[in-house]
Order: structure tokens, then sequence, then C-alpha cells
């Protein structure tokens, strides 16, 4: 047996296919088909979480993804536990686990209900009118506990073991829905020829159909023709459909973002399944068939389980068989309820009486419910209803007044009518018009290419809507449709409902009552959004599918106004809730973000090399031997590039070759230096500007021959100084014959470093003489390097006799590994970037970036004489004049000797003038590199600092947490002042 | 996201492929070096960020990598034409208002 409210012939599930599942330890058996909300309700179960604020008991509300109360726990494992998951959506599968949230000890015993004593303190806005005094409360009370007690399922605690999988598609005809008109959209546009995609959320398609037993389409029950038309439409090549999809977003041009679940109905996926996928469609038109969803009536503990929408009651009979009680009173202001409780009534479900609010009623209706011994109440109210763990009575009252009827009752069904499920069309930025008659907002004005059909266009004739489902899908096929049909609807609370302390919900899963939306107003929210926000009305995870008309009319008739003066919210995408395993998709772990590694990385990595991150790259830090701290393996480095030689993997450097014949013209425009009396062979260090005078990048350009330079760029300027020279070529200057290409990556580079560097690099370069003489410091030469070719620089960031040896990308791991094993007997070590750093700055030379920020100008680096004078035009030349840039006192870049030579100071740390002045301080600078440096046996650092070339052996203070330290302006340059070393 | 026709590829593309580049139809003059502050500051500063038809730059980086002018509707995000590099900025009779230092 599959649950006591199974109804033996009721539903399309098979009773002998029995599943196992079990809700707070208690184990159930359920039906394959069914959904956990289904399953629950087969067994009597309503009861299923506790509110969100009030933590007052609740049921299941709903039939579909609009469910604000039955948020569950669901966990197949440790790892795999997902909170907030809607029982109605769930597909039951053998051996699931569902736990009811927000409760504590237990479901039916839950202390954090004194919030419901206490609700008077917890009217809307309380949070922040409440929390406010004594001032250290918050941070240290409130804001922990109100974090403790907020939300209300457990995140998993572990990496999400699954994966999602993700695919971009194109189609003619994108419809969302598989209901009466989705289906009538997609074969029209199929049979005409349309390549075609159809979304629906559910596992079954039918939308409506599925619960509306009166419409029959061609002559068959309507759900026996949706399964023939999805059978034919799956058959169709030019068709795809997929089930349990949601269609959560629309975007600019017809761009629709889809979820598909695969696996979250299956009790043991195949792990090579993806989980979900995530699908961009981008339609050339879209049809809307997304129906629409019914509104509760609001009155006294309307939230009480076993209340819920008359829909929903008739979708658990008609589809799963199940009746949601016994004893079921109807509210209602719709038709609608009407055939619900018929149908209850027919499976033997007891209605005490229909409650309708409406004084004139449909004489088919009232003559219906007269032959099946249903007593109707016209205009009556109900103005309680009594239980608390379950409904246990409805009380009804005339709505002008008068004597009280209590009914006795373990469900009440509820209709105020249905809201068109525009959503979708309200992200697509069309325009919704108010249906003054009707009380419904549909859509207007479009603002791309989509329509609605059906129900979400609020299109409730059933001719009409198959008509114009046809008609959007560009077909001309003939449906013959018959159904009932339904009048009546209403927003707001109904009669009876007032100030007093009730609780008349309209958002359940945030607990905002009518009277909530009332004191907003008086309190001066006048506008919906600022209702909205006070309240938090519509602002929970189901976003207010059941509750925004209701506030929105509750808030207009409190101001007096008209609904669409007091305006609508925004819809938002996801239109439901959509996991961030969707959403991040592939885009985790190693495919989260590119890595780069260098040719040598596997060689530099066997050497023992630790690697830090620069950019996307995996750069060689330092080489530590056995026992070696970091500070001692970097201190060895550097003292060995000075007294031997270094090995330096340096292919991470932007490099772009700069072609054609006008290539000396451009370079002139794009760096401040001149290029025309530049060499063929020679090389030169070039700075690039902004048109606003600051420092943008700057490197070593060769010129290989009249018409062809090798540049290079910082490591991480590399695409921008790429885009920046593009940008000049194609825009400003597309008259010069140049070709632009970045050939970082084609590229290995290995810098050998030091007074030995000759000796390390000798046997292996044929066809040149690298010798001093006939290659000096600066020079470039194409050559043989171990007979592979080579473009040999003769250039140094060290400060030393320096080659950088350039060869192609695929040979440098083996010349690397020539040159180590050649070298190593003399004294040859690879050294990382720390060492590089501390390197260049023993010589003053900076990086930009480092000791430049975006704000540092040729002369403030001290490189002033990097600025050609004669040049007519250069990117900043105009720049540089501004008023501010030729100032004095600017920030320049300056050495600093700290007095303590062991001391190092920190980057980044501020200087002042005087450590005797009251705090704040005026600054005027700050350290931009500093280190140990083991050559010159004290610190080293560089600074900018106002005014700094003014105050050469100037005593500056850099005031630290625990001291002030003591420092001396000096020149930048530490170490070989003279630069010999560099031309030996 | 975005479908951006690239004038020079001459087909719809999607907009991963491209890279906004800034306001289109700033001059750089041809004699940059002794412009007035006030012109240069146009140049280097002022940017119109209407409300409605904007004229900018885009760039096919991941395709062509060619530069191109599109005028796009800052509200709806809509497309009203794209047009190559050094060509004319067309008129539309938009509500483009015109300031110092740009033609």
């Amino acid at each position: 047996m599959s649950g006591a409210y199974r109804i033996p012939g009721k539903g399309r599930l098979t009773p002998a296919k029995t599943l196992r599942f079990t809700f707070d330890g208690e184990t159930l058996t359920g039906l394959e088909g069914d959904t956990l909300a289904s399953a629950l309700l087969a067994n009597g179960i309503h009861l299923t979480g506790r509110s969100f604020k009030y933590h007052r008991p609740r049921g299941i509300v709903a039939a579909g993804p609009e469910e604000p109360n039955a948020l569950m726990q669901i966990s197949r494992d440790a790892v795999r536990t997902q909170p907030n998951v809607r029982a109605t959506v769930q597909e039951l599968y053998d051996g699931l686990t569902a736990k009811s949230q927000n409760r504590w000890p237990s479901l039916t015993m839950d202390i954090g209900a004194v919030n419901n004593l206490a609700s008077p303190l917890f009217a809307a806005g309380f949070y922040y009118k409440t929390f406010m005094w004594p001032k250290f409360a918050w941070k240290r009370i409130y804001e922990p506990n109100i974090r403790a007690a907020a939300g209300l399922g457990h995140a998993p605690t572990e990496a999400d073991p699954d994966h999602y999988a993700n695919r971009f598609a194109h189609c003619d005809v994108l419809v969302i829905g598989g209901g009466l008109a989705g289906l009538s959209a997609a074969l029209s546009a199929a049979e005409s020829g349309a390549d075609v995609i159809l979304v629906e959320q559910n596992s079954v398609f039918g939308g409506a159909l599925l619960y509306e037993s009166g419409i029959t389409v061609d002559g068959k029950p309507g759900y026996d023709w949706a399964q023939d038309a999805i059978a034919k439409l799956k058959a169709m090549a030019n068709v795809r459909v997929l089930s349990r999809t949601m269609a959560f977003g629309y975007y600019a041009q017809n761009m629709v973002a889809l979820n598909e679940l695969i696996t979250e109905h299956v009790a043991r996926p195949d792990a090579s399944s993806p989980r979900e996928r995530l699908w961009q469609v981008r339609a050339k038109k879209v049809i809307l068939a997304t129906g629409s969803i019914e509104r509760h009536m609001v009155f006294a503990e309307n939230d009480r389980p076993g209340v819920m929408l008359s829909g929903a009651a008739r979708h658990y009979l008609n589809h799963h068989g199940v009746a949601v009680g016994r004893k079921i009173g109807v509210y209602t202001a719709h038709d609608g309820a009407y055939t619900a409780a018929f149908d209850l009534e027919r499976a033997g479900c007891d209605i005490p009486a229909i409650i309708d609010l409406r004084k004139d009623v449909a004489d088919a209706l009232l003559d219906e419910a007269k032959s099946l011994g249903i007593e109707v109440l016209t205009a009556y109210s109900v103005v309680k209803a009594g239980g608390r763990l379950r409904v246990s009575s409805m009380e009804a009252r005339p709505v002008n007044g008068g004597a009280v009827r209590k009914f006795s009752i373990d469900a009440l069904i509820t209709s105020a009518g249905w809201t068109p499920t525009v959503h979708l069309f309200s992200q697509s930025r069309g325009k919704l018009i108010f249906d003054e008659q009707r009380g419904i907002f549909v859509p207007g004005e479009n603002a791309q290419y989509c329509v609605s059909v059906g129900a979400c266009n609020g299109t409730d004739d059933l001719e009409r809507l198959v008509a114009e489902a046809v008609a959007a899908g560009g077909g001309k096929a003939k449906l013959k449709v018959k159904g009932p049909s339904y009048a009546g609807g209403m927003s707001g609370a109904s009669p009876g409902e007032d100030d007093k302390p009730v609780k008349a919900f309209i958002d359940f899963q945030n607990d905002v009552t009518a009277k909530d939306i009332r004191l907003a107003v008086r309190e001066g929210m006048h506008s919906i959004v600022h209702v909205k926000r006070f309240t938090t009305n519509g602002m929970a995870t189901d976003q207010g599918k059941l509750s925004n008309m209701h506030g929105l009319a509750i808030a207009a008739e409190t101001l007096g106004k008209a609904i669409p003066q007091v305006g609508l919210t925004t819809f938002r995408a996801p239109y439901t809730p959509v996991t961030f395993g969707s959403i991040v998709n592939h885009a985790k772990g190693q495919l989260f973000d590119p890595t780069r590694r260098t040719p040598m990385h596997e060689t530099s990595a066997k050497m023992g090399a630790v690697f830090e991150d620069v950019g996307h790259w995996k750069r060689a830090w330092y080489f530590p031997r056995a026992g070696e701290t970091m500070h001692e393996a970097v201190d060895r480095e550097c003292v060995n590039v000075r007294t031997n030689a270094g090995l330096f993997d340096a292919s991470t450097l932007g490099k772009i070759e700069v072609a054609g014949p006008d290539a000396a013209k451009f370079l002139n425009i794009l760096y401040t230096n001149s290029w025309d009396k530049l060499g063929v062979g020679k090389c030169r260090y070039g700075i690039m500007l902004r048109e606003d005078g600051f420092v943008y990048d700057d490197g070593v350009v060769g010129r290989i021959a009249e018409d062809r330079f090798h540049v290079t760029t910082t490591t991480g300027g590399a695409p921008r100084v790429m885009s920046h020279m593009e940008d000049y070529l194609q825009t400003e200057f597309p008259d010069l014959n140049v070709w632009l290409t970045s050939t970082t990556e084609q590229w290995a580079v290995i810098a050998v470093q030091g007074p030995k560097a000759r000796e390390m690099i000798a046997p292996f370069v044929t066809g040149m003489d690298i010798s001093n003489e006939a290659f000096p410091h600066m020079s470039v030469k194409e050559c043989q390097f171990m007979g592979v070719p080579c473009r040999l620089f003769r250039m140094t960031f060290a400060g030393e006799l320096g080659f950088e040896v350039n060869v192609p990308a695929d040979y440098g791991q083996a010349v690397w590994d020539a040159i180590y094993v050649h070298g190593a007997p003399m004294g040859l070590q690879p050294y990382g970037t720390e060492a590089m750093h501390i390197l260049r700055a023993e010589k003053g030379y900076i990086i930009v970036g480092q000791d430049t920020d975006g704000t540092v100008t040729p002369q403030d680096a001290g490189l002033a004489w990097a600025i050609a004078k004669s040049k007519p035009d250069f990117v900043g030349i105009r720049g540089l004049k501004r008023v501010d840039l030729v100032a004095s006192g600017r920030k320049q870049l300056v050495g600093l000797k700290t007095k303590d030579p062991k001391t190092v100071l920190e980057e980044g740390a501020q200087i002042v003038e005087s450590p005797n002045q009251p705090i704040p301080m005026k600054m005027i600078g700050h350290v931009t590199s500093s280190y140990w440096s083991a050559n010159c046996d004290r610190s080293i650092a560089m600074a900018l600092v106002a005014g700094g070339r003014e105050r050469m052996g100037q005593t500056l203070y850099v005031p630290m947490p625990d001291r002030t330290i003591e420092v001396e302006v000096c020149d930048a340059v530490f170490f070989d002042k003279e630069g010999g070393r560099i031309n030996a | 996201m975005l479908l951006i026709h690239c004038p020079y590829c001459e087909e719809e593309r999607p907009e991963l492929e491209f890279r906004n580049m800034g306001e289109a139809h700033l001059v750089r003059a041809p004699d940059i070096a002794n412009q007035s502050d006030e012109d240069f500051e146009a140049f280097l500063y002022i940017r119109q960020n209407p409300k409605g038809t904007i004229y900018e730059r885009w760039r096919h980086v991941h395709g062509c990598a060619r530069f191109f002018n599109a005028v796009r509707n800052t509200v709806s995000d809509k497309f009203v034409m794209v047009y190559k590099a050094g060509e004319k900025r067309p008129a539309l009779g938009g509500d483009v208002k015109e300031k110092g230092g740009r033609k």
C-alpha cells in the first residue's frame, strides 16, 4: 500500500511500482511517478516544515515549482545534500531521504515557535527598528544570533562531487511550456518545418491537462492527447524536446537560459552522467506558454497545514490518485475550486461546504453542487481556520456580517483565481498591462521577438487559446478543443481579515501578513518597491509567485489608489532557484582559470623550483636546495649570479613582432624613445605611455632588420600592450604599413646572467662572434644555438654581463638543460623571480606596476633620458605637458637605506618627514620595493617620495604599528654604480 | 549575452568574442602636442555616457581582432548599426549632443 490517502482507480500511477523513502527518519512508501509531496500526502502527511520567521507549522500548498512551504533537505549521502528543495518538484526515487527544515528539536515540537507568541515584536520592519541600541551590540550580539537563526536548510560542507554540463543551442522557435498551449504551438511550428526546442519544467507533459479532467482535444481526453502530441514531436527530426527543464532566465536578443535536471529523479545515478545541464539557447522566436499560477485566499490562520490551492488538490487527485483529506472545506472566489470540489466529492471525499466570497455564481455550478449534495454558501467568507499542526475547522460568516458557522474539516482548498505567469515575458523587458476587469497583469508591448500564448497571455477560452498557439507556431492546423470555462478571481485580503492581531498570510515563505503590508503603507512606504523591501513580501526563494498580487492589491487599497498606479516590482531571473553547481558548471578546479606554463616548467620543477603565480603564469620563484629556507636559497642565488652566473627562465615576458616598412615610424609613435637611429642588431630600452602621460609599460626592443623589431613587454602587460598597439595602428594611424604579431609563446627565453655568462653559452653559439667587441651590451643577432635558430640578445636585468637566448618554444627545455649541464661545473645555478627582483633592485631598475602605479611619469621614475626631445608626436606627448605633471613636489622614485642595515622595510609602508606629529600624519610617499640584499649585505629599498630627488641624504621615517624606522634617502642604484659589469 | 555583427567578418558572433573599447569618434588631434588645455581635456576625459544612442568602439578581439564602431541604445542594449573604423559617423538624427573637442 502506498499510503492511506491513495484512492484506488484514481490517478495515472501504477500501484505495483512502489518506492521506499524516508521523511524525518520515518520509512514510507510511494509510487513511481510521485513527487515527494504527492507521496507524503498519500501517507496523510501535510506538515512538512516550519516557517522562516515565526516557526509556524506549515504544509504543502501547491503542486508545482511555486510551492512556498514544503522546502526539504534532500540527501543521497553526506556530501550530496541539498537544502530548500521543493517537495512538489522533487520526484520520488527509491531510497530518497528527506528532512524537514527550520525546526528543533522536531517538526511537531519546535522551540523556535516562541517567535510566534512574540510575533507583535516581529512586525514588518522590525529588523530596522529593533537592533539599534546599544551600538556595540549589533556586531557582538544581534548579528551573530540573527545569522545563526536565519536560513532554512543546511548547505553541504564538502565540495560537490558531481559534475554539471553546459550546452549552447540555436533554434528557430523555442517553446517554453508543455501544456495545451505549448504543445499546440510546438506542433504548429514543427509541422511548418521550423527547428523547434520544446521545454517543460515537469517530467510529464500536459501542464493543466494533468489535473483538468474536463478538457478534450480532437475527441481525446486532454491528457491522452498531450501524450500523443509529445510522442509525435519527439519523433520529428526538427524538434528537440526537453523535460525536467526550467527556462529560468530571458536575456537580450532572445537568449534564454534553461536548467535541465538529469539525475535528480534517479535512484542510482550513473557516475559519469552530469547532474544538471545548463542550456543557453538563442532562438529566432520564443513562444511563451508558461501558464498561470493559482492564488490562495487570504484569511486568518490560512497557513495551517492542510490549507492548500484548489488546483493542487485536483492535481494530486487526478494525476497521483491522492486525496488531500477526507473532509475537505472549500473557500473560493473563482469557479475553478468548484470543479476541484466536484472531483474530490466524486472520488469519495466529503465536501462539507463551498464558501464563495462572490454573491453571484453560475447556476450550472450551483446545480452540480446541489446534485452532489454539497452545500454552497455564497457571499460568505472564511474568517478563521482552526487547528495547529493540521487544519481542523473553518469558520465562515456572511460577508455583510451575521452568524459564524463552523465546519469540521481535515483539509481546506482555496482559490482566489489565477495569475498569468508573465515572469519570462517581463524579464525580456516586455511591458505588462493591467486588465482592469479581471484584475491581472497580461503581456503588452514586446521588447523582443516573443509571443505569449494561453494562460500566461490571459487567454482562458480554450478555442482562442489553441488558435493563438497555432498561429504563434506559424502553422494552420485546426484542433478541436472542448472544456469548461471559469469565471471569477480577486486579489487582496478577504473580508473579515482586518487589523486585529490575526495572521492572514500573503507570503508564506517570508511570513508576511496582510497586516504587515498595511503597516508598511502607514509607515510611509508608498511605492510597492518600498513595501516589498520593508515587509520582505516576495523576497523569498519563491519570489512571491503566490503573494505579489495580494500584496499589491492590499497596498493599493490602503493607499486608495488603483493597482497600476502602485506599480509592479520587477521580475528577475532566475524564475526558480538554480544550483551553484549548474551556474559554475565546468568553471572549477583546473578549468576555473587557464594556467600558463613555460617550456622550461617541467625541467625547472625537477630542479626543485618553487613556483609563484604571476597572472596566469606559473613562474619559478626560487630553487631551494635540501634544507635551505627560502631566504637562504634566494641569498645564494643572488650571490651566485654576481660571482659566477645564473640561469633564468624569462619566457613569460611579452613579445611582439613589429614588422613592415613603417615599423620604426610606428614605434616612434608608441614609445617615448626615438627608433630611427637604432641600428640593425642593436637594442634599446623603451618606455610606453598612455595619452595622459603616465608610464604604461616598458621593455627592451631589438632591431632585427630595417623593417623588423623584436619588442618585449612586461609579463603582465603583454595583452594590453598588444591591444594598445593594435588600437593605434588600426584606428589612429591606419596608413602605416606595419604588421603586429604576438610571439610571447613562440619563443622560449633563457637568460644567462653573470660574469661567467659568456663561457656558459660559448660552445653552443654558431654563426657569430659573441666577444664583447663584436657583440656589446644591448645587441641582438640571429644565429644558431645548438643548431637551433636563435635570436641572441646581449642584455641584462641583473646588471651583469648577460645574454638572453631566444629559441623556438619547443626547443626551450633541451637548450636550458644543455646550458645547465655545461655550466654547472663552472658554478652556473638556476635562479627564480625572487632573486631576479632583488638583483634588478640592486641596480635601481624599475618594475612597471610595482615601482609605478599609473600615476608615475617617466620624470618621476627618473627615466626622463628615455624621452626623445625632437619627436613631433608620440603617445603621451601632450599629457606630459599637463600642469600637474610638470609641477614641482611630485613623488619621485628614490632609494632608501634603513639606518639599521638589518631592518628590511615593508613594501607599501608609508613615509613621513617627522615621527613627532599628530595622527593622521602627513604622508609624503611610500615604499615600492624592499629586499634584503646579500650582495650589498644590507637591506635596500625603492620608494616614491614627494620631491624625492631634492631630499638626497635626508632622514625620513617609516612609522609601523610597533616602531618607527629611520631611513635615509639615497640614489636608487645600490650596486655597481658605474655600471662596469654590464660591459664586461 | 548580446549578438554582435562584426562588419569585417560580416556575421553575428556572441558578445564573448568582443571587447567594448569606449566611446567612438574621439579625434586625436594631428598636432596633439600643441593642443590647448581645454581641447586636450575634452579628448582625454570628457565622455557622453548617454541614456539612449551611443556611438562606441568595439574590438572583435577573439575573432578577427579588428576595431570597429557601433551605434547602440544604452537603454534597450539594441545595436542600431555597426560600421568599420575610420568610416564617417552616420547621422541618425539621434539624441547625442555634440561637445567641444570632438567631431
